[in-house]
């Protein structure tokens, strides 16, 4: 049901809610031309000069520096986002990771030196990063802004030619985008292509070198199944279910205020908001009248009314919503609406809403809620939290409320999630040396910081070796014989022993042949 | 495509290819392929599931007292391995040696010894608001993982990566390669032999098997092979959101410029790609050479191939043979179209300089040089994967790197030059898995590189390191306390400017540029002379190092006075004076 972040479904396009008066949309018969003449710039080698990487890198923080303005409105109109959360959520992570970028980008850059075996010390064996060629960066709508540029700036690091997809649902974003864009950055090597389900496919059907992809687990087997066509690497950034626990031991009303802050920031349409509660039961109520109090601290009583809570994103996404708060009110006898629970249709808002005891298999538990709906479980231990967790889908973070150290190892080894944040809520995303991916069902590879550049670079092993001594080589020439094999056996092959000491004193031997070996290079490097 | 079976067979009734093998004389100890019923499959996939779940794989002792079995599996098998090996493709022992014996076992060491290393956490660099808190990146098992080898190296392929996926905590499901029966019959046996057989198992069988396999949920998919069933496995594996690594092969080009040592490159060229009777994944699939020493080097590779394997390679002992004779008809499709030289195409005629004699029988193809290939050529359609070597004039370097870059991404490219400018242009203008200068093949046995391809050669890499890397996710981890939740009011509602100014001042890193970094290092350095300064000045102050003549120097420094440290005489100082 919430197929909808990242690509529309094919009910919704018949009616194109958003119509051509917001967005015009790129013509289908453009495309294949348009990823063509990127991929002719591409090869005339244009975008791999690091000054050219820098250029285009400065250019986009101008584009920020320039338009910060222009940003809120956009977001404004697609979620009523306000300024505040706009430059928290969609610039600071893009202004960081592009100073990062042009702080480092000659250190990135340049080739690593691997370890290399006694018997090839005259040789130089190097990891090169080298550009992918044309990747596809395909964004979503509840950050529309962040999770565009973000992934470009690891692509422009890199030295790729970038075709970028903004999502549809979030039109007033992406006609900014397509409108700004061109006029910051090189447009015969980064464009802006515009469309729902049509446009995705016929843009799919081209071949590109990467693809990176934020959305939902539906479109992102579309998306992989398109890619194996023309064996595409794909980077895979979906949702989930991120679970919070709130362990007896925290401190709850900053635990409250905390989660209350990460699960409504957006109105809760966030990929890695706090999805749902297992608070321990002795906690609970503590825990409901922190939220309820946090909730009031921040949004005021009249919520409808703060300028400071954000907009459901589409008539679509506001009815499935408000359907699961009905469901969750009518089917079950055990949960309540404690908190919220109001909606207007007019204005796509729905009230930050907490629906307590709620039971495992009700429809919340189901699918990812994305809205600012946040249901509450009790536990009685912290097993009971490993297994329910366990049993479901790896989520793409969790969060664990605990001062209990024994506590928080135990959900650090036994589960499995893209991030673990413990006693605060979104802020990993935020340090740019973590890697932000999920795992199983939330998406695959990682990107941000230096990772972004990783995931657009190919390694390439490189190795460099010389003439010199080459009458060594009937080592490993046939005719094969016993002895040389026996040399092959001494030079090259390592041994283990589970023998501690032996391991040291094969150590020292090792740093002893090592530094000789530097030392011979140096020598043999004179003659050869 | 022909050559679709390296790997998976697709044509559904495999037997028939291994038919032929029966008949030959060379296979003595002829066994059959053994097949896990395909009934069984799911079975043994959910109880891998089950077994990871219980955390049984994730100890550290466990991975390494199952790495170290590994290890004695490799070590006491050695024997049995070449024997394999000889069967399914008369494989001299050496070969074996260096192609799957050395690259296991080496990597299994490097495993053992890095173990702990690899695993513990991996703390990173926090932005200012994040100081107090601890941000870690741990590498944490992916759960069941599917390892599915081709048969030219067939423990290579599918041990190398076990190492990877054992040393990452993970449950494994081993696929070796069908056509490779005496192997996959062995390596089936070794590890239900060596292994903890509740979290790694092997499944022998072709298409049907194999179908069946990729219809389970597995945490990752390692394959080896080549690039048409890569699509079908990467279509698999999107169904359940599975990632993937595809180690492909391609045509391999190989550059000989014209300032090089021509006999030494010979000799390297033809070890590399008549090794395993050229059934390599990274074999120098064809030569581009420039036209000025074309003769000399073709000269010289026919002495190379005499020197190698004597005047008829067929006595020889070291020289392997092809693996099934649907490979032979289609090596043999290949020779024939190229030396006839009535072609539709009216290309001009390829001459066989070298080789091309072959007897069925054995499936034994002799090393064969095809001089004066062109572009348009039948080896030059796909990779040859077999002891078979075009050779094709180039006029200058440009022209070398137009024919590369117009053809899809190799996964090894080897260039033979001593120009530097030559070996920069490669580096730079060129896209492959691996580039090597001035040899072949040498860059699969380096356990610290990544070896994997790009485009159509495949994507993803493994060996060493990259191996646990591969086959673990990276969590991140970060853990906040309560303490600092007195400025948590900062990035909480209700908004206005002052909190955003404060937390952009916060969070916000700031463009520094070139000198802002050196500025920065010069201040680190600075800092750090400075204290160590102080801490010498301490000591010196307080006596404790009063015998050390060393910091004698120190007592006339007129910093003292500076920082704040008394010149005054104290109890200590008269006796450094002395």
């Amino acid at each position: 049901i919430n197929a909808e972040y990242g690509l529309l479904n094919f009910a919704q396009t018949k009616n194109k809610m958003f119509g051509s008066d917001i967005l015009p949309y790129t013509p289908i018969d453009q495309i294949p031309d348009i990823v063509q003449s990127l991929k002719q710039t591409f090869k005339t080698g244009k975008t791999r000069s690091e000054s050219f990487r820098r250029h285009q890198l400065h250019r986009l923080l101008d584009l920020l520096n320039d338009n910060s303005q222009e940003i809120h409105t956009a977001t404004k109109k697609d979620l009523g986002k306000p300024a505040f959360e706009s430059d928290l959520g969609e610039i600071l992570g893009i202004r960081n990771d592009i100073s990062r970028a042009l702080d480092d980008l000659s250190c990135w850059m340049a080739p690593k030196n691997e370890g290399k075996g006694f018997a090839m010390i005259t040789d130089q064996v190097q990891v090169i990063y080298e550009p992918l060629g044309v990747v596809l960066i395909i964004g979503a709508w509840n950050y529309p802004i962040q999770l565009i540029l973000q992934p470009l700036i690891g692509a422009i690091a890199a030295g790729n030619c970038a075709v970028i997809k903004p999502s549809e649902v979030s039109a007033h974003t992406a006609f900014w985008l397509t409108q700004t864009l061109p006029k910051y950055l090189d447009p015969d090597c980064y464009r802006v292509i515009n469309g729902a389900v049509d446009e995705t496919t016929a843009l799919l059907q081209n071949r590109f070198d990467h693809i990176l992809y934020t959305g939902n687990s539906t479109v992102g087997r579309i998306v992989m199944r398109a890619a194996a066509e023309h064996l595409t690497p794909v980077t895979l950034e979906m949702g989930g279910k991120s679970p919070t626990i709130v362990d007896a031991s925290a401190d709850i009303r900053i635990t409250a205020r905390r989660i209350v802050w990460g699960k409504f920031l957006n109105a809760g349409q966030t990929c890695i908001a706090p999805d749902y509660i297992l608070v321990h039961s002795q906690v609970h109520d503590e825990l409901i009248d922190e939220i309820r109090k946090a909730i009031n601290d921040f949004y005021g009583p009249d919520v409808l009314n703060s300028p400071h809570y954000s907009r459901i994103v589409s008539q679509r996404q506001f009815e499935r919503l408000k359907a699961l708060i009905d469901k969750a009110t009518t089917q079950e006898s055990e949960s309540k609406i404690v908190c919220g629970g109001e909606s207007d249709s007019s204005q796509k808002y729905i009230a930050p809403t907490i629906i307590d005891n709620c039971s495992p298999e009700s429809p919340l538990m189901s699918s990812e809620i994305f809205g600012p709906i946040l249901p509450v479980l009790r536990i009685n231990n912290i097993d009971q939290a490993i297994s329910f967790i366990n049993d479901r889908e790896k989520p793409l973070a969790i969060y664990l409320f605990s001062r209990t150290s024994s506590v928080i190892e135990r959900i650090k080894s036994e589960t499995t999630s893209g991030a673990l944040l413990v006693n605060d809520t979104l802020l990993h995303a935020v340090v740019q040396d973590l890697p932000f991916g999920g795992v199983g069902e939330s998406g695959m590879g990682a990107y941000h910081g230096q990772r972004s550049f990783e995931v657009f670079s190919h390694k390439k092993a490189y190795m460099r070796r010389s003439f010199f001594l080459s009458q060594l080589d009937t080592l490993r020439f046939p005719p094969y014989s016993n002895s040389n094999l026996k040399w092959l056996f001494a030079i090259f092959e390592r041994t283990y022993s589970s023998n501690k000491l032996t391991r040291i004193v094969r150590e020292f031997l090792a740093l002893f042949i090592f530094l000789t070996s530097f030392i011979l290079n140096f020598v043999l490097k004179k003659f050869a | 495509g022909i050559n679709a079976e390296y790997g998976v067979s697709q044509k559904p009734n495999h037997h028939n290819h291994l038919h032929p093998k029966t008949k030959s004389s060379r296979m003595p100890s002829f066994e059959s392929l053994r097949e896990t019923p395909i009934d069984e499959i799911p079975q043994i996939v959910y109880n891998l599931h089950q077994v990871f779940n219980s955390n049984k794989t994730k100890p550290e002792e466990f991975r390494r007292a199952q790495l170290e079995k590994l290890l004695d599996l490799i070590e006491n098998s050695r024997e049995d391995i070449y024997q394999a090996l000889a069967e399914d493709l008369r494989r001299p022992s050496f070969e074996s040696y260096a192609g799957d014996y050395l690259a296991v076992k080496n990597d299994v060491v490097e495993a053992l010894e890095n173990l702990h290393h690899w695993m513990a956490p991996k703390c990173v660099a926090k932005p200012l608001p994040n100081l107090t808190d601890k941000a870690q990146v741990i590498r944490e098992p992916l759960g069941v993982v599917l390892i599915m080898g081709a048969w030219n190296f067939p423990f290579m392929e599918t041990l190398k990566p076990l190492v990877g996926a054992i040393a990452a905590g993970n449950c494994a499901v081993i696929k070796p390669s069908e056509l490779a029966v005496s192997s996959s019959n062995l390596i089936a046996r070794l590890v239900s032999q060596y292994l903890d057989d509740s979290c790694f198992q092997v499944v022998t069988g072709g298409v049907e098997e194999t179908t069946t396999l990729l219809k389970q949920k597995f945490d990752h998919i390692m394959y080896t092979g080549n690039s048409q069933v890569g699509r079908i496995i990467m279509r698999a594996a999107a169904e359940n959101l599975t990632p993937v690594t595809l180690e492909l092969g391609g045509k391999s080009p190989t550059v000989v410029d014209s300032n090089v040592d021509i006999i030494a490159s010979a000799r390297r060229i033809v070890w590399g790609r008549f090794f395993n009777a050229g059934q390599v994944c990274v074999a120098p699939d064809y030569v581009l050479c420039l036209e000025s020493i074309h003769d000399q080097l073709v000269a010289e590779m026919k002495k190379a191939i005499i020197e190698f394997y004597g005047s008829d390679p067929s006595i020889s002992p070291h020289y392997s043979r092809i693996i099934n004779q649907r490979h032979f008809q289609r090596l043999k499709a290949i020779l024939n179209a190229d030396s006839s030289d009535d072609d539709a195409k009216k290309q001009p005629a390829d001459v066989i300089v070298c080789g091309g004699e072959m007897d069925e029988d054995t499936l034994y193809i002799a090393p064969t040089i095809i001089d004066q290939a062109t572009l348009d050529s039948p080896s030059m359609n796909e990779e040859i994967f077999g002891p078979v070597l075009p050779i094709i004039s180039v006029a200058s370097i440009s022209e070398a790197i137009d024919v590369i870059r117009s053809r899809p991404k190799p996964l090894a490219l080897y260039v033979f030059s001593n120009d530097a400018g030559v070996v920069e242009r490669f580096k730079i203008e060129t896209s492959s898995g691996g580039l090597v200068v001035n040899d072949t093949l040498l860059h699969a046995g380096i356990q610290s590189f990544p070896f994997g391809g790009v485009g159509e050669s495949g994507f993803g890499a493994y060996s060493g390191r990259t191996s646990f890397e591969t086959f673990s996710h990276a969590k991140s981890f970060l853990q906040r306390s309560f303490a600092g939740s007195a400025l948590d009011f900062l990035r909480f509602p209700p908004f206005n400017e002052s909190k955003l100014g404060w937390y952009k001042y916060a969070a916000e890193r700031t463009l520094v540029g070139k000198w802002g970094q050196i500025l920065r290092k010069v201040g680190w350095w600075t800092s750090i002379g400075i204290a160590t300064w102080a801490v010498v000045h301490l000591i010196h102050r307080r006596g404790g190092c009063g015998g050390c003549v060393g910091f004698g120097w120190l007592k006339g420094c007129p910093g003292r006075s500076l920082i704040g440290f008394s010149s005054a005489p104290s109890a200590t100082t008269p006796v450094l004076n002395k």
